[in-house]
């Protein structure tokens, strides 16, 4: 029953690092593939707290911790680095 | 038992809500709603992921982790959003074709990042647009 819910919680992750990818493949814009790169870094977040529980290793956590800070970083360097390019009509 | 069932309900929860949340990402129209999706449900679900592995594991030290991961997602998700979502609007990403209010419109100006207050008009705009009711101060 428990192995079931945690086979379902990897599975649901699976499926939600699959659909953002496609995002982050499509774009359009490079806001929006920032956007999708957020969202698998908080996936990856999510993974690594499954992979606690499944193993029952709580040195992952660490890595979660790391994981978040640097994901938040990346997003503020992102958004400085966009607004420091200017308008721009498409890309 | 009761450690295991709450952990499996806290764990499916929140990976279910990753995956609305990476739905919402993929069939939103536009920058703005994409990161209204991505940026709640992600949080509440990389949270509830959290919860789970903390109740699972049970020791203190892993507790203090698990809300130190939690508080972090939580301090940092809005800081992240506001400066993607002004970087987005200030690049000119276009809005979805179906959003009747831009307040910021006319009124932002993209060389020196200041707002125009609602009294005063920016040189070269028009203020009042036709067919537009807006309440001014």
């Amino acid at each position: 029953m428990f192995d079931y819910a945690i086979f379902l919680a990897y599975a649901l992750l699976s499926l939600a690092l699959v659909l953002s990818f496609v995002r982050l493949v499509l774009g359009p814009s490079l806001p929006d593939r920032v956007v999708a790169l957020e969202l698998l870094a908080s996936l990856t977040v999510g993974f690594i707290g499954v992979a606690v529980v499944a193993t029952g290793r709580s040195a992952y956590l660490d890595v979660a911790m790391v994981l978040a800070l640097t994901a938040f970083l990346a997003a503020i360097a992102f958004a400085r680095y966009l607004e420091k390019g200017g308008y721009r009509s498409g890309d | 038992m009761v450690t295991e069932g709450l952990t499996a309900f806290f764990l499916v929860a929140g990976a279910g809500f990753m995956l609305i949340a990476a739905l919402g990402l993929l069939r939103m129209p536009d920058l703005l709603t994409r990161m209204h999706a991505t940026t709640k449900a992600g949080v509440l679900g990389a949270g509830l992921i959290m919860v789970g592995a903390a109740i699972f594991i049970g020791q203190l030290t892993v507790v203090v982790k698990a809300i130190a991961v939690i508080a972090f997602l939580i301090l940092t998700a809005p800081i992240a959003a506001h400066a993607l979502g002004r970087a987005g609007y200030f690049v000119g990403v276009p809005l979805w074709s179906e959003t009747h209010t831009d307040e910021l419109e006319g009124r932002y100006d993209r060389d020196t990042h200041t707002l125009a207050s609602s009294g005063d008009t920016p040189a070269g705009q028009v203020e009042e647009r036709p067919g537009e009711n807006r309440s001014e101060s």
